[in-house]
């Protein structure tokens, strides 16, 4: 039974984890109709810049980590509005070319970091507290587990709100529903298009430094790595839709995780399988609109 | 009756591709002398080509810069073979993305489906090399039929996804090492015992490159044979417009995939010429980086070109390999850090040219190359004038608002 909670307890911070990641996509994808192939560099820049600046500020402190996550979603937001404004929104309506400056993106900035950061990758300290576990029925779950499914419910949160109660989050919602209609009725979407660029960065940068923890490591790979099972989440939870990408995470890592614990460590597989089953039953995801 | 029905649309159809080809071309190319002229410069190049690459290894020529020796040095030998496997897997990928207009980002998988493949049926199944490339082959035929026809039951990004999707599962799986087969992380070795001795050692460097030319031929001559085809004409008229295709009665799904195979085959068989030419295969030949790498190679020689393709692949490889020595030149280490260290990292600079190449120059090296012949031609100007054709123009969007 412990075997049980433990595993879906860390799903379910996996799933936070992934669902930090595949939210930005999947509203940027919604809206904009791009598949963001640099999303993973942000995830990588907020995890760097966390990294440092917890070490200046004391890295096993409280504030050291409050601060890492605050400039983790800074970095990220600031990176993702730069990409936004600088690339992708030169190349207004082409949507393969905005994918493919992505993806140039995506191979330049992981190098970048290659040369600044190295290659090897770098082991963060938090607060103590995070590398105890708390007991749950009789499974030790590693504090940081918690945090991470806090801040991601948090997020989620933030962003539902943000999108129902606010002047530029129906602006957004209204965009992702009908584009042209927006633009026609006058309202400009080039700056909605940077919001959700910034929102999704800020998820990202923050998603970043709960990775760093979570698996114990940063190197210039871990955003690009994470992203190939955000995009599998996003695809699976529908293009577009942010409660689907929010159960697609839990789901596909929950998955994950018991296929890997019960039929022999085949969970990418089974993830795989899932994806190629769903899109064969229903195309447009979980809770994607029909095409 | 609807067989017939099919059939008739599809001459139809058949004939108006035929007659807009032939609109397409300016009328200079029109019968008589000129004609004929362009026609057999169309054919002394790349034959002219193929004879002075295959007679490089016996030549001593220098280029400072871009060879890391003489060209019959194995160094030299190895990169240039290394770029032409290259440019024949990224002619078909070119087919599928530049001619059907599928961006897929799994294409890496029957690449190195080959790789392993080849190594793991001469190692377990004993076969000279020969009959185990066959089995490859086939092998690369049937997953592709069954993974390409669940891929295709969706198009655009989606598609691009599960394609992404299967590769994703045989980098796990040739990483996970099942069985002792693929060696994990560190990769597997050529087993050489079922290899004739005249293709492995150093020594031998020649006669991989002599492979790899003939293969990169090949795909190419493949490639153009799938590409004028009526399969290729009906995935060009797919890319375009597939409702309208459908509504002729044709089965675009069928065109699809036919293309779709024959591009996983082709990566199968250059492969196979990798694992001969490394001595081996490593798990990155089947990552969505390479992949990614050939897209940015077909992106990089211009979508829709096969010459563009071939380009953009030597292109890639030079440069990646050649910006590594540079990196570790003194010239690079004596700038302060902030010029240093992304000068030092070839992919950051090859993503940057990418970057620039998508914003500013849709049509890559082909179009940068039709610029410079319209200086001198009259029909390249008229190429020209019809304008270059952008990546996004190939894909079909999938139920985005316009």
């Amino acid at each position: 039974m412990s075997e049980v909670i433990l595993l879906a307890v860390t799903g379910a911070g996996l799933g936070a984890i992934y669902f930090l990641v595949a939210s930005g996509l999947s509203l940027i994808y919604g809206l904009m109709g791009v598949l963001n192939f640099a999303h993973g560099v942000f995830l990588s820049l907020g995890a760097f810049l966390g990294l440092e600046v917890a070490q200046r500020l004391g890295a096993s402190s409280w504030t050291g980590f409050a601060v890492s996550l605050l400039v983790g979603a800074l970095a990220g937001a600031a990176f993702a509005a730069l990409t936004e404004r600088v690339l992708v929104q030169k190349l207004y309506n082409r949507h393969i070319e905005q994918v493919l400056v992505t993806v140039g993106l995506g191979l330049a900035a992981v190098a970048l970091f290659d040369g600044i950061w190295g290659t090897d990758p770098r082991f963060p300290r938090g607060p103590a507290w995070l590398d105890e576990t708390s007991t749950i029925g009789g499974a030790n779950i590693p504090n940081i587990v918690f945090v991470a499914i806090i801040a991601a419910a948090a997020v989620l949160a933030a962003i539902v709100l943000f999108l129902k109660h606010t002047r530029y989050g129906m602006i957004i919602r209204a965009g992702v529903e009908n584009r042209s209609m927006v633009t026609a009725l006058g309202i400009d979407v080039r700056n909605a298009f940077t919001l959700v660029f910034t929102i999704g960065g800020a998820a990202a940068g923050i998603g970043g430094v709960l990775a760093s923890h979570h698996f114990g490591y940063v190197s210039p790979m871990l955003g690009q790595t994470l992203l190939i099972f955000a995009f599998i989440v996003t695809v699976i939870g529908g293009l577009g839709s942010l409660i689907g990408a929010a159960v697609a995470s839990v789901l596909v890592a929950l998955l994950q995780q018991f296929a890997n614990f019960y039929l022999w460590g085949t969970g990418d597989f089974a993830v795989v399988v899932l994806l190629a089953l769903v899109l064969l039953t229903r195309p447009s995801g979980l809770m994607g609109r029909k095409a | 009756m609807t067989a017939m029905n099919t059939q008739k649309a599809d001459e139809k159809v058949q004939g108006k591709v035929a007659a807009m080809r032939t609109a397409a071309r300016s009328p200079q190319d029109g019968p008589g002398s000129q004609g004929t002229r362009s026609r057999l410069l169309a054919l002394i190049v790349p034959v002219g080509l193929v004879v002075l690459l295959a007679c490089l290894p016996l030549l001593n020529i220098s280029i400072p810069g871009v060879l890391p020796g003489a060209t019959y040095t194995p160094g030299t030998l190895h990169m240039l073979a290394l770029a032409m496997v290259m440019a024949g897997v990224a002619l078909s990928y070119h087919l599928l993305f530049g001619v059907a207009g599928l961006l897929s980002f799994g294409h890496a998988l029957y690449f190195g489906l080959g790789a392993y493949g080849l190594g793991i049926v001469m190692e377990k199944l004993e076969l000279g090399l020969v009959p185990a490339a066959l089995v490859v082959i086939v092998a690369g035929l049937v997953m592709s039929t069954i993974l390409g026809a669940v891929s295709l039951q969706v198009t655009g990004i989606p598609f691009a996804m599960v394609t992404l999707a299967f590769a994703q599962a045989g980098f796990v799986l040739v990483r996970k090492n099942p069985g002792g087969l693929t060696g994990g992380e560190e990769g597997m070795r050529l087993p050489t015992d079922y290899v004739p001795d005249w293709l492995v050692g150093v020594a031998d460097t020649r006669n991989l490159y002599w492979v790899a030319l003939a293969a990169l031929v090949l795909a190419f001559v493949i490639v153009t044979w799938v590409q004028r085809s009526r399969a290729g004409h009906v995935a060009e008229a797919v890319r375009e417009n597939e409702l309208r295709v459908q509504v002729l009665g044709m089965r675009p799904f069928l065109v699809k995939l036919a293309i779709f195979v024959s591009a996983s085959v082709i990566a199968a068989g250059m492969g196979m010429v990798h694992l001969l030419l490394n001595s081996g295969a490593v798990p990155h030949t089947m990552s969505a980086e390479f992949t990614i790498s050939l897209l940015l190679m077909v992106v990089l020689g211009g979508v829709g070109s096969r010459w563009g393709a071939v380009a953009g692949a030597f292109v890639y490889v030079i440069l990646s390999q050649r910006l590594a020595v540079l990196a570790q030149s003194s010239a690079i280490d004596d700038l302060p850090a902030v010029l240093a260290i992304p000068l030092s990292e070839p992919m950051f600079i090859l993503g940057t040219i990418f970057i620039l190449v998508v914003m500013f120059l849709p049509g890559g090296l082909a179009a940068l190359g039709l610029r410079v012949r319209a200086l001198f031609s009259r029909r390249a100007r008229a190429e020209l004038d019809e304008g270059t054709r952008t990546p996004g123009e190939l894909v079909q969007e999938d139920g985005q608002q316009p």
